[in-house]
């Protein structure tokens, strides 16, 4: 193999100029709705006492579950010592960076009080998964900021397998720690299930490669630096194999429900009788987020097309929102069932009379606040790549993967 | 009129002398009792648990005196909906500590009313998943909100199996020195704590409900077998809610 050279990212000036421009003015208007939000209360969003966590948890979620699968590539190469994986390594750990750094953003910033960050970083609950996300999360940043290091700077590589290591299992035990957020949760019908732990791992795969092809072929393209078909297609076949691995675990999850009859209500809420949540859960995570990308990336012709895989990638991470939104908000919607037996047919503070779901309907400042934080994460990274050698000059098959491509 | 003033001076005398005495020997003989009767100063101990027994059936239909009282008592009708807010979301983002819920039995059709709060559970979730500790359970079993460490995450609202909980949405401007509130933390039904702490046992909603004639609320020392509660609960019948999630509420009902 030949030696792999990295460089800054080149794309000229104006251009470069103008998409910071413009994820920073996004990210300044994001900064006001916040400011806004922080300024007046809650009341102002459409989050309410019914419903407790709305679409900045959505972004958050996503973008901290895709920061966790973002970095795989990495992990690929440098733990199961694929070399093909190895010069993509670098802009794989620049995105779980920044996409966590976008997702904590938003979580934080949609506290009641996020003045009191500083409680939260020295007065701890040890009972409290939440606690122990705050570790796991800042943890993260600092071991695949050591990853990159050891990556990097030559003199370290001999590091970066034992590091890379370390960060995989890290990852593991973060994404298990933010699908517990839910699956500890015992009083509510959709949560309370071992299965979001694993779940959440599996999508973050999918989420987080998605967001990588994306990334990977936009700064190729837009420098154009040669990126190799067949590296294209391993990529694109493991985004297939995740992608079906959702759509695996979001079946065994249902048919698990659906199986015990105390589950039936939330399952017919979600599949059925939920309105949005169950015209989000067919349309956007099952056909957009599963079922569409598999059909492009293993459609004979579309599978070979760039602009189809990107759509493909593009589908995943909108079925990966309209994922966190069912999951999230359905999961509250839904009214918890506090008399099996009975009906509640009045009450004074709503309880899902007659089964009717608990509403929510998303406010501009709390959906700017969760754009804000992607456009913190892609700006981050732009930023990185500007001024950083993450990407590799050039991922031509004959260069990234001689043996490979001798053998076509 | 003198046998009068005599014995005007007299008494006058005699209180004279009794208060005297009183605060020549008090600090003595009594400042140790007075510093006991003052509970602020001791940590609340486990020797206590408060409870509370519900009884549904007496429970008056579209009756609302607890929650009106509980709303006076901690400052919630102080709240006011925020300029530009609609009367249907600041409905659904007011605060509540206890609700009126009127159920019926799916199989029986059987009716039944009854006030919903934080049922101060021995083991409550929202104590569990709060990453701060902010949301504690105190030795006598009061389930409550540290204003202090609160970060607003609403992690104990998610938890909670009974949807106890509350989070201000909005500047609070006045409030009582009871419940002092501010944007931004999550709050429940605490028992009442400060009259607890002031030496009271009763709660407002329970003042309430016995004024306006139900008696439905019954509360005390869960651990005292003599207590109101204890008795009432030993005779009748008592349901927990969610008792599949094993949480030991210290607010039972009967007649569900």
């Amino acid at each position: 193999m030949k030696k792999m050279h990295f460089r800054e990212w080149g794309v000229e000036s104006p251009r470069y100029w103008s998409m910071v421009a413009i994820l920073a003015a996004i990210v300044v208007i994001a900064g006001f709705a916040t400011l806004y939000m922080e300024h007046e209360g809650h009341w102002v969003t459409g989050m309410n006492n019914q419903v407790v966590w709305g679409i900045p948890h959505v972004f958050a979620v996503f973008l901290i579950v895709a920061a966790s699968g973002a970095l795989n590539v990495a992990s690929i190469g440098s733990v199961f010592n694929k070399k093909v994986y190895k010069p993509l390594a670098p802009l794989s750990g620049l995105l779980a960076m920044t996409l966590l750094i976008g997702g904590l953003l938003v979580l934080v910033l949609d506290l009641g009080q996020p003045a009191r960050l500083i409680v939260a970083m020295t007065t701890y609950n040890f009972k409290s998964i939440f606690a122990w996300n705050i570790y796991l999360y800042v943890g993260f940043l600092a071991v695949v900021a050591v990853y990159l290091f050891t990556m990097m700077e030559r003199k370290a590589n001999q590091y970066t397998k034992a590091v890379g290591t370390f960060a995989f299992v890290w990852r593991l035990l973060l994404t298990t720690g933010t699908g517990s957020i839910f699956g500890f949760l015992v009083a509510r019908q959709g949560y309370d299930a071992a299965i979001m732990a694993p779940m959440f791992i599996i999508m973050s795969f999918a989420y987080g490669l998605a967001i990588y092809l994306m990334v990977l072929m936009f700064t190729f393209k837009a420098d154009d630096r040669a990126l190799g078909d067949k590296l294209v297609s391993r990529l694109k076949n493991l985004l297939g194999v995740f992608v079906a691995a959702v759509l695996y675990f979001t079946v065994a999850y249902h048919l698990t429900n659906l199986y015990g009859t105390e589950n039936h209500a939330y399952e017919a809420f979600i599949l059925r009788d939920g309105g949005i949540y169950t015209t989000l859960f067919w349309g956007g995570w099952v056909l957009l987020g599963c079922l569409v990308p598999l059909g492009i990336i293993y459609h004979p012709a579309l599978g070979k097309s760039r602009g189809a895989l990107l759509t493909a990638c593009a589908l995943v991470v909108l079925g990966g929102l309209a994922t966190m939104y069912v999951i999230i908000i359905g999961g509250q919607a839904f009214p918890m069932a506090m008399f099996p037996d009975k009906t509640i047919i009045a009450s004074g503070f709503y309880d899902g009379v007659n089964g009717e779901a608990l509403s929510y309907s998303p406010s501009l400042p709390e959906f700017l606040l969760g754009i804000g934080g992607v456009a913190v994460a892609l700006l981050a990274t732009l930023v990185a790549v500007r001024v950083l050698r993450f990407l590799p000059e050039s991922l031509a098959d004959e260069v990234a993967d001689p043996h490979t491509a001798k053998g076509a | 009129m003198s046998k009068q003033t005599d014995q005007g001076r007299r008494s006058f005398l005699a209180k004279a002398t009794t208060v005297a005495a009183a605060s020549t020997v008090a600090p003595g003989v009594f400042l140790h009792s007075v510093a006991q009767a003052e509970p602020r100063a001791e940590a609340v101990s486990d020797k206590v648990r408060w409870g509370m027994l519900i009884d549904t059936t007496k429970c008056g239909d579209g009756c609302t005196a607890c929650v009106d009282a509980c709303d006076k008592e901690n400052g919630l009708d102080l709240l006011v909906k925020p300029e530009g807010a609609s009367d249907a979301e600041w409905d659904k983002q007011r605060p509540r500590w206890i609700r009126e819920v009127k159920l019926k039995d799916n199989l029986t059709g059987r009716v039944s009313t009854l006030p919903m709060m934080c049922l101060h559970c021995e083991h409550p979730p929202c104590v569990d998943v709060c990453p701060t500790g902010a949301s504690f359970r105190r030795a006598d079993g009061v389930v409550m909100v540290d204003r202090h460490t609160c970060i607003g995450c609403r992690y104990c609202m998610m938890a909670c199996p009974y949807k106890a909980r509350s989070f201000i949405h909005e500047s609070v401007q006045f409030k009582t020195t009871n419940a002092p509130r501010g944007k931004g933390c999550v709050e429940s039904c605490n028992f009442c704590v400060h009259r607890l702490d002031n030496g009271q046992t009763t709660t407002a909603c329970q003042d309430a409900c016995v004024k306006d004639g139900h008696q439905a609320i019954v509360f005390g020392d869960l651990r005292d077998p003599n207590s109101a509660v204890s008795k009432a609960m030993a005779e009748y019948p008592t349901v927990e809610i969610r008792a599949d999630l094993k949480l030991n509420t210290g607010v039972r009902y009967t007649g569900l």
